[in-house]
């Protein structure tokens, strides 16, 4: 989740003391030092980020099951597979709609709450750790506890229907209704985390613009369209990016929920490249999946950077 | 949304309606916890008729049986020498980098600075086929270093940008009386930048631990023996072959999220801040 976050501020680190900094640092001793500390970080970086994504990309021209060497050159076919692979379209879609959601219900949700623990009543502290809480289980437990909320003969959901006199659903079982279920769980689980980062937006808001605002007769609602919701436009930004971070990356959750299914209609990028390249060591299909995450990733790290960043 | 800065006092309509819609969503929040932690004690006839209210026969043996059994306790250790073995790892190897990226100036600094920053622009899944045939070359697979060695390298972009910030801010003054005195870097590094870097080295520790012990693909492609698999997968597992016996899977579910819950509760601010600040600030 936090992974990609840091890139916005890649420039933000640029050095305001350097011109101090450049006598302090000829003190005796730069050599020894850059040989002791700077190694161990670079191997295991080079060894264990960097060459596996390039050879993802090299794999991802291959048909290969993972032992001995890669021979079986195909070119772009993984790749044809895959744009044509329904499951993996599907996941696309689930994707995406995972951001639109988080969009639409989660950050609305996430600033509604924070508004409202803004407010000085009791039990503040209390209701921001319940609301935080879902957000440090993992998830593989909290797909699990959902996955017993959904059962049909034991869940919650049974009986609440038992309790309507409606007929149990089977809602993970159902191929229309399971990646609503899922989405429930996503929002669920990580709406605290988008709260916190509200919750911080508004706390290092300039008070006295909403005093001046209050001072003009502003409403409840005025000052909050139009003066704290274009002040946490940074924060908003954040929001959704780190929403849609959190899309690309999605499998723990689903795996206890789901497992991708049922009819592959609950897959994301990340549980298709486990079900269909790991499981099958097809390792140049799991490959071309990864190099196309990999190509999301960036474009959006850049472009995220370039189009939302520039006032920041 | 009224009042939110100004102390001015809530109205008691005002009050009513946010503790209604706290209580409301803290409900959604809590209602599958605690049918949970509840549902652990019940029998399983017991769970299917009623399970929101508290058990009509109380069965702790549910949770006993598998707190006196090694299965539990067994998965609980190799989690945490995997987060443990993650943490000191992580926190010694970026230190020690981003150390030499703010103190040391050399040639291409800026760039290796940006190299280990790619890190931090996709996870781990992109690569995890590479990554599980390299760890099988190295002849670690089922191992705890197959498991930890990728995790630190996906976590060294975040923690050598944060360290690194946070060395840079470190008083300038104290480097050059120090360089006065004849201290050397390494000592340096060790007796003046480490302490007072506290705050920092808790930050991303709590990071590192926290995706470690929550961590689930990594161990599931790395490992495969049940020995030695972290409380996620042994969880999958157990349910796997519990299956429908959920009052079983539920007091299950409960002893493995307890400690997260414990351990929140006791340090939620550093957790909070650690989880959201320190993906913020850097």
């Amino acid at each position: 989740m936090t992974d990609i976050s840091a890139t916005s501020t890649i420039r933000s680190t640029a050095p305001s003391k350097a011109a101090i900094r450049r006598k302090g640092s000829t003190g005796r001793g730069r050599l020894p030092v850059l040989l002791l500390f700077l190694p161990p970080a670079l191997l295991l970086f080079t060894l264990f980020v960097i060459l596996p994504m390039g050879e993802a990309a090299w794999y991802s021209l291959y048909k290969w099951s993972g032992y001995g060497a890669p021979t079986d050159f195909v070119g772009l076919r993984n790749f044809q597979v895959l744009f044509n692979n329904t499951a993996f379209l599907t996941s696309l879609k689930n994707n995406a709609l995972i951001v639109v959601v988080s969009i639409i219900v989660q950050i609305p949700l996430a600033i509604w709450l924070s508004t409202m623990l803004a407010n000085k009543i009791a039990g503040v502290v209390l209701f921001r750790l319940i609301f935080f809480l879902p957000y440090v289980l993992a998830e593989v437990a909290a797909g699990l506890i959902w996955r017993f909320v959904y059962d049909g003969d034991y869940g919650l959901f049974a009986s609440l229907a038992h309790l309507f006199g409606v007929e149990t659903p089977y809602v993970l079982a159902d191929k229309d209704l399971a990646i609503y279920a899922v989405l429930a769980v996503i929002v669920w689980k990580y709406f605290g985390f988008h709260m916190m980062l509200f919750i911080a937006g508004l706390q290092s808001l300039d008070k006295s613009v909403l005093e001046a605002a209050e001072i003009d007769g502003a409403t409840g609602w005025q000052k909050f369209r139009y003066v704290t919701l274009p002040l946490l436009a940074s924060t908003l930004r954040l929001s959704v990016f780190f929403a849609i971070v959190g899309s690309l990356q999605l499998f723990d959750l689903i795996m206890p929920l789901t497992g991708g299914g049922p009819f592959n209609s609950t897959q994301t990028m990340v549980t298709f490249l486990y079900n269909f390249g790991v499981t099958r060591m097809q390792v140049g299909l799991g490959s071309a999946v990864g190099v196309v995450l990999f190509v999301i990733c960036v474009t959006l790290a850049f472009g995220y950077k370039r189009i939302f960043m520039r006032n920041d | 949304m009224t009042n939110m800065s100004t102390g001015v006092r809530v109205s008691a309509g005002t009050k009513a309606y946010l503790y209604l819609s706290l209580t409301l969503i803290a409900a959604i929040v809590l209602v599958p916890l605690l049918t949970t932690a509840i549902g652990g004690f019940k029998s399983l006839g017991d769970l299917r008729v009623n399970p929101f209210g508290l058990p009509a026969e109380w069965h702790p043996e549910n949770y006993t049986d598998i707190l006196f059994g090694d299965r539990y306790w067994r998965q609980m250790m190799n989690s945490l020498v995997i987060a443990v073995l993650t943490v000191f790892l992580t926190v010694t190897v970026s230190a020690m980098a981003a150390f030499t990226f703010a103190h040391v100036r050399f040639f291409g600094s800026n760039f290796l600075l940006n190299y280990f920053l790619i890190g931090l622009m996709f996870p781990a899944a992109t690569a995890i086929l590479p990554l599980f045939i390299r760890i099988r070359d190295l002849g670690l697979l089922n191992t705890y270093w197959g498991v930890v060695l990728p995790q630190v390298a996906f976590g060294l972009g975040m923690s050598i940008l944060l360290l690194r910030n946070y060395f840079k801010n470190l008083p300038e003054e104290l480097f050059q009386a120090a360089l006065v005195d004849g201290c050397g870097y390494i000592r340096f590094f060790w007796y003046i930048t480490l302490p007072l870097s506290r705050p920092i080295i808790a930050t991303v520790s709590i990071i590192s631990f926290v995706g470690s012990w929550n961590s689930y693909i990594l161990p599931l492609i790395m490992l495969n023996s049940e020995s030695i698999y972290p409380w996620p997968l042994g969880i999958m597992v157990y349910r796997g072959e519990f299956g429908t016996q959920w009052q079983l899977v539920l007091a299950f579910i409960t002893l493995t999220i307890l400690p997260t819950i414990i351990v929140f509760f006791l340090a939620q601010k550093h957790i909070i801040a650690g989880l959201t600040a320190g993906a913020v600030k850097s």
